[in-house]
């Protein structure tokens, strides 16, 4: 059922054509499908129609990119609104706020929901990760066995647990708790709560009163990946009452689609701190909102497919460029092209950082002083020229050479330096153009691996033009090292990590 | 019958979010029906002079423009057009007039806002279509009321629910053996206790499996229920083959002459294969000792979760045969409307609810009381 949607989409997608700008038609088609993959996804009903209004908004108007369909750019769209929404404004996923010792962690949630493994986890992590020590206590004083269960599991993951005095009550042990972490020099106490209704108010009013007692630096709502609708009243409930500062899901192996996931930051706006990933003590990770979000609409391979027709786009510009160094023509705004399509990569550093091999030679990079700024100043320096002479930079006379230099706030040798790379690599390009394209790519491949020491099949043949070994003359104070050949090619090659 | 009376207060209240979605759904693009066809006070000049007259609200006309609406007041055309902010039901009420029931036409729109309200309690898209599909059915077009809507919804989900709904079969084979599996912190042990002291409380002589080897505490959990039922249970240490503790239950149930045997599993998730072959080894081993065994296998089903059940059910049934479906924790704010979607699909025996966690709160099925529930007809 899951699998057919993508089918189901792409199927009521495709008919929808048109180039340019997002119609609403094609939004409000392509939104009630996504609506139905949310709600299949148990996604609840009033945040999937919030989310959806998010969307449309978001959507309105904008750029279709060539070669997917409008429905499928909303998707796109979709995908990162959800991203967006799932992550908030929680830049650490799992931090918890445990300075000042003892600090108090509890644990809250409906029975079965997983938070007695989900402490012991937690403690594991804590300690192993953090080197924290940690105390645990169960107060469910109401399942059977449920302290024994704490207990074995401290044993097993080497965690003290409160040692068991049956017959206290719940405010009783969380009470013997604090006071046992304050004598100890434990750094945290975890409290694992008894799993209770949000309607049941006895039980709700025992939480508030060990919340009342023992102050909780954090109090983590603990849900079933796999809960439906019911997410949203649990989650107002609990927070209504008690006041939570993160959740965290649990069973997120299981092939559910985690709709929970975004009803709960829609609802409670609190932060997912973990995700339950097994059985296992080391099966607790902080939460990542990409997978979730891919997981949700269930369909990845949408996502990709658009981000693929980006690429594409790319490359198409990158061909055209080719096709004209080949005529042997590189003017100031080709060179420009080159330095930014460098810097949208990351720079030199980026660059490097992502061909294998190249580790060395950043080193070298960074010794020969050769960086962004660099290249960011050649930049200025061409959009301080004319359009003509961008064109033309033979126009290039002495007095104009000031008067650029002037607008750049560079001296005139500075110019004079990009000038001379400009003359080298058109030289270079109409080499190669000669050579036509098979020979160029030979040639070119042969001298870049001569001496990049770069493995055969690195570069994306045919995507982009190469550039002469030895690169930009000029730059890096003449030392610098072979620049990575054809930089067109490069942004095809990077993406596809 | 305290027990019934708890679950059925209980499933009232676990509706009222489903109720409440109707009658909104309805008042608000509905209107106030006269009592007589011919509405007693307004007549329509008197409307045209002052617009503002709220009595022409209660009258089910929404139109205040200065232009008098030459229609009669309570013909379908005047209802077309609905007006929210009239609030009819209640200015006919601060008006002293007998209101009528707060009636709208039953169209497109409110069909797929009926589908929503049913997607809310989990029964899930393809389900909710199918029902307001077959609600429309002799009502599209006509003015309906929530009363109406909610008895009709109620009639169509007990139909859906009344040929699964059948208590755990007993049969006259000695030991009987009852497989009960699900994934983690369904409540399968709870529930295991809780049938446990059922069939204690019939008369049976049961005896009770630990068959969750993994978690830590499972076992002793059950022995707490198994002392809380009047029931012996056999247990074997953490960590070893629940396969073969199966099969020695059943060795030793047979030798005791024992009606029941009951056997916990360890809770998993469907999609885990290592996990669910577990499982299918433990069937292969209990058919090795009796061939028809396990003459039950209950997969039991936390109604707070959506629309995984349905691939738990699929699943569990293709590995372990399941024959009936228990489910639990419909005490909470969660609808359990999942039900009426799986018992669509497959059409599986449901045995019972579970609505607490002493040992009594495990409910018979009633298709009309649970539907009745859902849609909050009835009260």
């Amino acid at each position: 059922m899951f699998e057919a949607l993508s089918d189901r989409l792409s199927g009521a997608l495709e008919k929808l054509t048109g180039k340019g700008a997002l119609t609403e038609a094609d939004i409000s088609t392509a939104l009630r499908e996504v609506r139905v993959a949310l709600l299949e996804a148990d996604v609840s009903l009033p945040v999937a129609r919030g989310f959806i209004k998010r969307v449309e908004e978001a959507a309105q108007g904008r750029h279709v990119v060539k070669s997917v369909t409008p429905g499928q750019q909303v998707v796109k769209i979709v995908h990162d609104e959800l991203v967006k929404v799932l992550a908030g404004e929680d830049e650490e996923p799992g931090r918890l706020r445990i300075d000042n010792p003892p600090a108090t962690i509890m644990m809250v949630g409906l029975q079965g929901s997983g938070k007695t493994t989900t402490t012991a986890k937690l403690a594991k992590r804590l300690k192993e990760r953090e080197g924290k020590r940690v105390l645990m206590a169960s107060l469910d004083t109401r399942r059977p066995a449920a302290m024994e269960q704490l207990a074995v599991l401290g044993t097993q993951i080497g965690v003290d647990t409160l040692p068991i005095q049956p017959g206290q009550t719940a405010v009783q042990i969380a009470k013997r708790a604090k006071t046992q972490a304050n004598l100890g020099g434990y750094d945290v106490v975890m409290l694992d709560t008894a799993g209770r209704l949000s309607i049941d108010d006895e039980l709700m009013a025992e939480v508030e009163a060990v919340r009342d007692e023992t102050r909780p630096r954090e109090t983590l709502l603990v849900v079933d990946g796999l809960t439906g609708q019911d997410a949203v009243s649990t989650a107002e409930n609990f927070d209504g009452r008690i006041g939570i500062t993160g959740c965290v899901l649990t069973r997120m192996d299981g092939d559910g689609r985690g709709g929970a996931a975004l009803s709960m930051r829609a609802v409670t706006g609190k932060p997912i701190k973990f995700v339950g990933l097994g059985e296992k003590m080391d099966a607790l990770e902080e939460f990542h909102p990409e997978r979730v979000a891919g997981r949700i609409l269930g369909m990845g391979d949408i996502v990709s497919l658009v981000e693929k027709a980006q690429e594409q786009i790319e490359a198409a510009e990158a061909e055209r460029m080719m096709k004209r160094f080949q005529k042997g023509r590189f003017d100031m705004n080709d060179m420009k092209a080159q330095f930014d399509q460098m810097l949208k990569l990351g720079g030199m550093q980026g660059i490097m950082g992502m061909l294998p091999g190249m580790g060395k030679l950043s080193k070298q990079l960074d010794e020969s002083g050769f960086d962004d700024r660099i290249i960011r100043r050649q930049i200025a320096i061409i959009q301080s020229m004319t359009k003509a002479e961008r064109k033309n930079p033979d126009l290039m006379q002495a007095s104009r050479k000031k008067r650029v230099a002037a607008g750049a706030g560079l001296e005139v040798q500075d110019v004079n330096k990009l000038i001379k790379m400009h003359r080298q690599m058109a030289d270079m390009m109409k080499k190669m153009g000669k050579m036509g394209k098979k020979g160029l790519m030979r040639g070119a491949l042969s001298q870049m691996f001569g001496k990049g020491g770069m493995p055969p099949g690195v570069a994306a043949p045919g995507a982009g033009p190469a550039l002469p070994p030895g690169g930009f003359p000029g730059l890096g104070a003449g030392k610098g090292p072979a620049l990575p050949p054809g930089l067109g090619g490069l942004s095809g090659l990077s993406k596809k990590k | 019958m305290s027990f019934f009376k708890k679950m059925k207060e209980r499933l009232f209240k676990s509706s009222s979010k489903l109720d409440e979605g109707l009658e909104a759904l309805v008042e608000e693009g509905g209107t106030a029906e006269p009592e007589a066809p011919a509405a007693p006070q307004p007549p329509a000049p008197a409307r045209a002079e002052a617009p503002a007259d709220t009595a022409d609200a209660s009258s089910g006309a929404p139109d205040e423009a200065p232009a008098p609406p030459p229609a009669p007041v309570s013909s379908p055309a005047s209802a077309a057009a609905p007006a929210p902010e009239s609030r009819p039901g209640f200015i006919a009420r601060a008006f002293g007039t007998k209101p009528g029931e707060v009636k709208r036409v039953l169209d497109d729109a409110m069909l797929e806002s009926l589908e929503e309200v049913l997607i809310q309690a989990d029964m899930g898209v393809e389900t909710s279509i199918k029902l307001s599909a077959r609600l429309a059915e002799g009502h599209f077009g006509r003015r309906v009321g929530t009363r109406e809507i909610k008895e009709a919804l109620a009639r169509e989900i007990a139909a859906i629910l009344t040929p699964v709904a059948r208590p755990l079969p007993i049969y006259a084979k000695r030991p009987q053996v009852v497989l009960v599996v699900g994934v983690n912190g369904s409540g399968k042990t709870t529930t295991i206790g809780k049938l446990a002291s059922q069939l204690r409380g019939a008369g049976k002589s049961v005896v009770i499996a630990a068959g969750d080897t993994f978690r830590a505490a499972a076992v002793e959990q059950l022995q707490v229920w198994g002392s809380r039922a009047g029931v012996p249970v056999m247990t074997a240490p953490q960590g070893s083959d629940p396969a073969s503790l199966a099969f020695d239950a059943m060795v030793r149930a047979e030798a005791e002459g024992a009606d029941m045997l009951l056997i916990d599993t360890a809770g998993r998730l469907q999609n885990r294969q290592d996990l669910m072959e577990e499982l299918a080894k433990i069937v292969r081993v209990i058919r090795k000792k009796d061939p028809q065994a396990p003459h039950n296998t209950v997969l039991v089903l936390d109604a707070t979760t959506g629309q995984n059940a349905l691939s738990q059910v699929e699943i569990f049934r293709k590995i372990a045969d399941v024959s009936g479906l228990v489910m639990t924790k419909l005490d909470g704010t969660a609808k359990g409307g999942v039900l009426v979607a799986l018992a669509d699909r497959f059409g599986l025996p449901i045995h019972a609810i579970g609505v607490g966690e002493s040992i009594d709160d495990l409910a018979p099925f009633d298709p009309d009381e649970f539907a009745r529930a859902l849609t909050g007809f009835g009260d």
